[in-house]
């Protein structure tokens, strides 16, 4: 299955040899679990242990809640009440249930950028990005999804405007809104199937994520020089890797024994520290919040689809240009979208052949700044829509893609890179001095 | 590089974060001390009971508390009331049996009743869905570092009543002037040219409920405005929040659990990795 040459399962036993001719599982466990992994990871190479535990953990939490909710706009509000005071241990799977989405983007957040800074997106591993960026949209599909269904003034009021925007595409746009809703406005088919799809997206993530993970076992882990392992033959390949078992299980346990501290501390102490408390007021179509704020891990995209307001002139021209068709609200909708788009094609609008941040010393800055940006486009989301936050999104926006359509490609050209080392296994001795490999 | 930004990242998303919370014009509400702020911090049973007791005279007249059972009165980490004083409580409501449709006498099993004025909001979660103000600048800081929230906002509210201001003067409104309501009417002749207030507060529907003395506490506790207030904030909070406290021993028993569990795979990693690592260079 991998392409880094390593041993193999051997059926030992009668018993074994029957099982593997028949269905070889044993065999694909344990080329997955014993998978040579570089051994220079550092500690941004956990989070996909920690988003595997979130998905697991939405997934536990939610079976369990939907035993006790119920999907109509006369009862939800009512039932989650009745989780949190009636069933037992309920507000405890409930607050795990909605912090874990924050944990899960938290987490989700920290692996993009990871990916974006050590070149993880660069060939031969195009297809695991793409993908991922496939579950990162089926996440925030499925977590706005969740975060209609308490049917609070939050959630009701969130539904309305980001089903709105749909409204904003030209022509079709309104026959798609009421088709998504299920009717004029949100209302109780809308609640249905809301409900109904975030109980299905998640099994749908669950199988992309084994595509995922198939996909970079079969290309090798990246690292954080970027430089590949060697494949000569099995001894110069465990020169570079340690298996996967036990020495980045380990790893990556204690890592996301850590980072549970922290979540469960949130969970136990401040559990509505990160949502909006409107949403403790069950929904009332006749009465719109003063300000309607999506949840932290949009607030970047929404700052976005904010930032191009009429008076842009790249708005105006998309106006002029295409006849009026693209008004402030259409173009707003397609910024959106395009900020993820332009990040889904980095690996072929990066044109650096060098692939880790590490070695390329204008990059480096570059990268910083498009982090920066992140946060500050988060900041500007949750604030009201008026200056001077309005000028601010628009700045971080353009920088946005500044940075996926002109920086990419033009460093790539421009920059001269440092020397990388020859290989892993320098790398790692640089950083910690030779000592003799168990396997030799 | 990628640890530097990383911690900054991390440290600035957790400020960005409570920037969800802000909404409008920021308030400045007192801060109160209440016994249940804090992961140490506990509700006060005696208090809850005098809450119960201002929440049943005074705001009962008119608000309701439709998602608390009545029989979590006598829930360990709430009020704590003897089962036949839930009882008897329970008894004083008039309750439309769902199964017969005939009007019998209020059971422990029974809700709360439902607000008796169409236009006064139920009670029973507005200590969480009042938390919203929490400076400065929208950070959440308020919030992590002071315990502030919805109970804060409630006392607040009902210590807001004061004399309306002299810009009002002449204003005609079915509301009264209140210091800390923010959404309410505000006269024009208290806007500056671009129709922002110039005033603290704004008009609010509800007539100041209580004055010192409104109630006579039985354990001797002096009813002024500020101890009713906080009383039935608190009490308030403990009906939007009842298991609280179970939360927060969970919560201790779950960091406890993963602090020993982070130590032992600590040194299993380290011991682990000791075999394949030299002395660290950098």
């Amino acid at each position: 299955m991998a392409g880094i040459p390593h041993d193999h399962y051997e059926p030992k036993t009668a018993g074994e040899r029957w099982l593997h001719k028949r269905l070889p599982i044993v065999g694909l466990l344990y080329d997955t679990i014993m998978i040579p992994t570089p051994k220079n990871l550092n500690w941004m190479w956990i989070w996909g242990i920690v988003l595997t535990f979130c998905l697991a953990l939405q997934i536990v939490t939610g079976i369990i809640l939907v035993m006790h909710y119920t999907p109509h706009v006369d009862h939800a509000f009512a039932s989650v009440e009745h989780i949190m005071r009636n069933v037992n241990g309920g507000y405890f799977i409930r607050y795990l249930h909605q912090n874990g989405a924050s944990l899960f983007f938290f987490a989700v957040y920290l692996h993009i950028f990871r990916g974006l800074y050590y070149g993880s997106y660069k060939a031969p591993r195009e297809i695991t990005w793409v993908i991922g960026m496939i579950i990162y949209l089926l996440m925030m599909g499925t977590a706005f999804m969740g975060y209609v269904l308490p049917w609070g003034q939050m959630s009701f009021w969130g539904a309305t405007v980001i089903t709105g925007l749909f409204g904003a595409i030209p022509g079709i746009g309104e026959p798609i809104q009421t088709w998504l809703l299920g009717g004029p406005a949100v209302d109780n088919a809308t609640l249905n199937r809301f409900f109904s799809l975030h109980y299905l997206l998640p099994f749908v993530i669950a199988a992309l994520v084994a595509v995922h993970i198939w996909a970079f076992h079969t290309t090798g882990n990246n690292n954080p020089t970027g430089v590949e392992v060697r494949r000569g033959s099995k001894e110069e390949a465990a020169r570079d890797t340690l298996p996967f078992w036990p020495y980045f299980v380990i790893k990556d346990l204690f890592a996301l024994a850590v980072v549970l501290l922290v979540f469960f501390a949130i969970v136990g102490f401040m559990p509505n520290y990160l949502g909006h408390p409107d949403n403790y007021i069950e929904a009332n179509p006749l009465s719109t919040p003063a300000h309607i704020v999506p949840e932290w891990y949009f607030l970047p995209f929404y700052a976005i689809l904010r930032a191009f307001t009429d008076d842009v002139w790249v708005v105006i021209a998309a106006n002029w240009l295409s006849f009026g068709i693209i008004d402030a609200k259409f173009f707003g909708v397609l910024a959106m979208f395009g900020a993820i788009a332009v990040m889904a094609l980095a690996p072929w609008l990066d044109t650096s052949s060098v692939r880790s941040g590490r070695y390329r010393p204008m990059f480096k800055w570059w990268f910083a700044l498009l982090v920066v940006t992140f946060i500050v486009l988060m900041w500007a989301g949750a604030m009201p829509a008026e200056e001077p936050y309005a000028t601010i999104s628009l700045i971080a926006s353009a920088y946005w893609f500044a940075y996926f359509l002109v920086i990419l490609p033009l460093l790539g050209v421009i920059e001269k890179p440092l020397a990388q080392p020859a290989t892993i296994e320098e790398d790692f001795n640089a950083h910690y001095g030779p000592k003799a490999h168990p396997a030799e | 590089m990628f640890r530097n930004i990383a911690l900054v990242a991390a440290s600035a998303l957790t400020l960005s974060a409570g920037g969800a919370f802000a909404a409008g014009k920021e308030l400045h509400i007192p801060d109160v001390d209440f016994a249940h702020e804090g992961p140490f911090g506990r509700f006060d049973q005696f208090q809850l009971q005098r809450g119960l007791q201002v929440y049943t005279e005074v705001c009962a007249s008119c608000h309701g508390l439709k998602y608390v059972p009545i029989r979590s009165l006598s829930d360990e980490g709430g009020p704590g009331l003897p089962e036949d004083q839930v009882r008897a409580y329970a008894k004083q409501f008039t309750v439309t049996d769902a199964d017969t449709g005939e009007d019998r006498e209020g059971v422990p099993t029974d809700h709360f009743p439902v607000s008796a004025m169409e236009n006064a909001p139920d009670l029973s979660l507005m200590a969480k869905a009042r938390a919203g103000f929490s400076g400065p600048y929208g950070t959440g800081m308020n919030q992590l570092f002071k315990g502030m929230g919805g109970p804060e906002y409630i006392h607040a509210i009902l210590m807001g009543y004061e004399e309306p201001p002299a810009c009002a003067e002449g204003f005609e409104s079915d509301g009264y002037y209140n210091k800390y309501f923010a959404k309410g009417a505000i006269p024009d002749t208290c806007k500056d040219e671009n129709g922002v207030s110039t005033i603290e507060g704004s008009w609010i529907a509800m007539p100041q409920p209580m004055s010192d003395d409104q109630v006579t506490y039985a354990d001797g506790t002096s009813a002024t405005l500020d101890q009713m207030s906080m009383d039935v904030s608190s009490f308030l909070y403990w009906a939007a929040e009842p298991k609280l406290m179970d939360r927060k021993s969970a919560g201790f028993v779950s960091v406890i659990f993963l602090l020993i569990l982070s130590v032992l795979l600590y040194l299993t990693n380290k011991r682990l990795w000791a075999g394949v690592k030299g002395k660290k260079n950098a």
